[in-house]
């Protein structure tokens, strides 16, 4: 990426100033807001119960979340890929799946199914692997039990794509992922931004298949995004 | 297309919305279920007063100090790589967006959705270079192939139209020979706009919320569209009204929290997405990152009794709830912002001349008041319009002309008066459910009658249970 800019700021801000009658301030403090209700939802819960928040909000988004643990995950992997129509699979670059006990599953796969990984140095072929895949899949950075929502950071070798452009997409989730809401997440990208120069260019939080409303309100399950969701958790990771 | 999107009179585009029964019958089920899942979620929630309190907080602190976190934002999102133009008008934010164009050689440019590009007429700015512009939000898309048919709500913007006529559009615009499910609609447009997104050379989004801390644009959507137009393109540009920012990621999961709850009744969308420019080469998201910043008449309503209003949004809460709305439908107030939300700032916006009828679209009954999440006092704002239309415009004699000539007549013809009133009861009758039943009323009723049943009188007129009740003999 080239040099930043900024352009067009003084007379701007200017008039902002102006309206509000007073000079620029040299240093805003946040202020200890006055209450904080956000930080009260599923705080006294534990990873067993917010697992079971998960999973039951989970059927609320079209989303079908499998439960088993590292040693099992490459049979019920297998099992939902036949079940989403089989390959070719493109995995995100994570060396978390290994961890995560799909080794198997890793280029050269013993699997027949085709298999590509994400790679940030060939970002066309790695998109048009994508843009064909039938399933992506990449492993959940935090994982939002009140939402049943996945979150991944744009760290490298994890692309944007994998989780967007596939019909399908699996999303692997170690319980030790699951947090209560967004605030937690959210505190810990403040961490991010205060540390300096290190913030991930992309952050989604992905709750489910993408959908719409935008035809006489009646919900589609599937638009631009994938159409089916599934979410492995892994017990004992 | 700019904010005002017709020239119709006031009266007139009241006139086709109240005429307009299938437009009518959709908005009275839409109000009803996207109020209906705000309302369970919220009550769900159990504190839902204190998320309020706690998101006007946060919007009143950051407008107090909108200039330090604009310049916080600017800074870290250049410092990161990425450029920042501040407009104030929208001839300035055009010619900044049709520079970038020029210097990409952009041809072909996707869209997501976003009011504040409707706002400056960003669209006819690029196809005035020769570009194509394709807006890729499925509501969008549809009012897009419809030759250009406005939005008629900020949430769902072709709530207008039924699935038969956009089945119809498909059919004359591209070739579509499927059904009117919206299954197949919207499989469709995914084949149809899917190579867009792969050809453009430009993406541009707006921008729900940027958070100052990190120089970070945040998108709230459902469709993936927004995803796909700033991981494909090699360039992406946001546009996003100077309100529309956070100091950090903790209040930002307050107000997404909020937006989502309230906008479509979901805990949040199925994609929330937070963008920040970086040096990093990667295999996919933009080279070129740009901001534009628009003021267009905002920093006029800063520090003004109006203040409030730059508290919105745009999850349109207000809009759902309005019964005024569920009648006239959006076209009718004219703006691209309708509602009661609409009839607060676009007069703001863009001044009363054009605007002027919008502050009395309103009966006052304060249900978006109660139904903002960050406590707008809407009806408040729209009373002092009306304050500042007779006191200061002298414009207020054209509306109250105009209820009161329909008033006097009536009441200043008191046989006329009298001899209707009694006449009522019967002829009312032949109209209500059960008799004719619905859909057969004449006239003024019949507009009743078409989405409703209209209810069956006591036989009596209220003058003459007022009389008998005063005497102790009416029925209660």
């Amino acid at each position: 990426m080239t040099e930043g800019s900024i352009s067009g700021q003084d007379a701007f801000l200017d008039s902002i100033t102006k309206r509000l009658g007073r000079e620029t301030p040299e240093r805003v403090e946040r202020p200890a807001w006055s209450r904080s209700p956000q930080k009260q939802v599923l705080a006294e819960e534990d990873q067993e119960s917010l697992l079971q928040v998960l999973i039951s909000h989970s059927a609320n988004i079209h989303t079908e979340v499998l439960t088993t643990t590292s040693g099992e995950a490459a049979d019920v992997f297998s099992h939902a890929v036949d079940e989403l129509g089989g390959g070719p699979v493109m995995f995100s670059r994570d060396e978390r799946f290994e961890e995560c006990g799909l080794s198997t599953w890793m280029p050269p796969s013993s699997s027949k199914t085709e298999v590509h990984v994400w790679n940030d140095k060939d970002g066309e072929g790695s998109m048009q692997k994508a843009r064909t895949a039938n399933i992506g899949v990449s492993v959940a950075d935090m994982t939002l039990a009140d939402s049943g929502t996945i979150v991944l950071l744009r760290n490298e070798g994890r692309g944007r794509a994998v989780s967007l452009l596939p019909e399908n997409y699996i999303a692997i989730v170690p319980k030790s992922s699951l947090v209560p809401r967004m605030t937690q997440a959210a505190r810990r990208l403040r961490a991010f931004s205060e540390a300096g120069d290190t913030f991930p260019s992309c952050v989604n939080f992905i709750s489910g298949p993408s959908n719409s409303a935008d035809i006489e309100l009646r919900l589609v399950v599937g638009v631009h995004g994938p159409v089916r969701v599934f979410y492995i958790v892994l017990g004992d990771m | 297309m700019g904010i005002k999107i017709s020239n119709d009179a006031f009266f007139e585009r009241v006139d086709d919305g109240i005429h307009n029964t299938f437009m009518r019958k959709a908005v009275a089920e839409a109000q009803d279920r996207l109020e209906g899942r705000k309302t369970v979620l919220t009550e769900e929630m159990g504190d839902w007063e204190e998320w309020r309190l706690l998101s006007e907080e946060i919007r009143q602190h950051t407008l107090d100090n909108l200039d330090y976190y604009l310049k916080q934002f600017a800074e870290n999102v250049a410092a990161r790589g990425g450029h920042v133009h501040f407009a104030s008008t929208p001839a300035e934010a055009n010619a900044y967006i049709q520079q970038v164009a020029r210097d990409k050689e952009a041809k072909k440019i996707v869209k997501a959705k976003s009011m504040v590009s409707e706002e400056i007429g960003m669209n006819e700015a690029l196809e005035e270079l020769g570009c194509t512009v394709t807006e890729s939000d499925l509501g969008e898309w549809i009012l897009q192939l419809d030759d250009h048919d406005p939005p008629s709500h900020i949430v769902v913007p072709a709530l207008h139209k039924n699935k038969e006529q956009i089945q119809q559009t498909f059919t004359d615009k591209r070739g579509y020979t499927e059904s009117s499910e919206p299954e197949q609609l919207a499989r469709f447009a995914r084949e149809q706009l899917r190579d867009e997104f792969f050809d453009a050379d430009i993406g541009i989004t707006g921008c729900n919320f940027a958070v100052a801390e990190s120089g970070s644009i945040s998108l709230v959507t459902n469709e993936g569209n927004a995803r796909l137009a700033t991981t494909v393109p090699k360039t992406t540009i946001a546009v996003m009204g100077m309100e529309r920012i956070v100091p950090t990621w903790e209040e930002l999961d307050v107000l997404v929290t909020m937006l989502c709850r309230s906008a479509v009744g979901q805990k949040l969308t199925s994609y929330v997405t937070g963008l920040t420019p970086t040096r990093e080469a990667e295999g996919d998201g933009p080279e070129d990152f740009h901001v534009v910043i628009i003021d267009n008449g905002r920093s006029n309503i800063l520090g003004t009794k109006y203040q409030s209003a730059l508290q919105c949004i745009r999850c349109a809460a207000c809009i759902n709830v309005c019964p005024v709305y569920r009648h006239v439908g959006g076209h009718s107030y004219g703006s691209i912002y309708p509602g009661p939300i609409g009839a607060v700032l676009t007069p703001l916006l863009e001044g009363y001349d054009d605007h002027k009828e919008l502050p009395y679209a309103s009966s006052l009954c304060a249900a978006c008041t109660d139904a903002c999440p960050v406590r707008i006092p809407l009806h408040e704002l729209l009373i002092e319009h009306r304050k500042d239309i007779v006191e200061k415009e002298k414009l207020g004699s054209t509306v109250e002309n105009i209820i009161m000539k329909g008033f006097g007549f009536g009441a200043g013809h008191s046989m006329l008066y009298r001899m209707g009133g009694k006449q009522v009861p019967f002829v009312m009758d032949q109209f209500a459910e059960g008799k004719n039943g619905r859909g057969s009323g004449p006239g003024p009723v019949k507009m009743w009658t078409e989405i409703r049943n209209l209810p069956k009188s006591r036989g009596e007129s209220f003058r003459k249970w007022f009389k008998n009740r005063e005497k102790g003999g009416g029925s209660s």
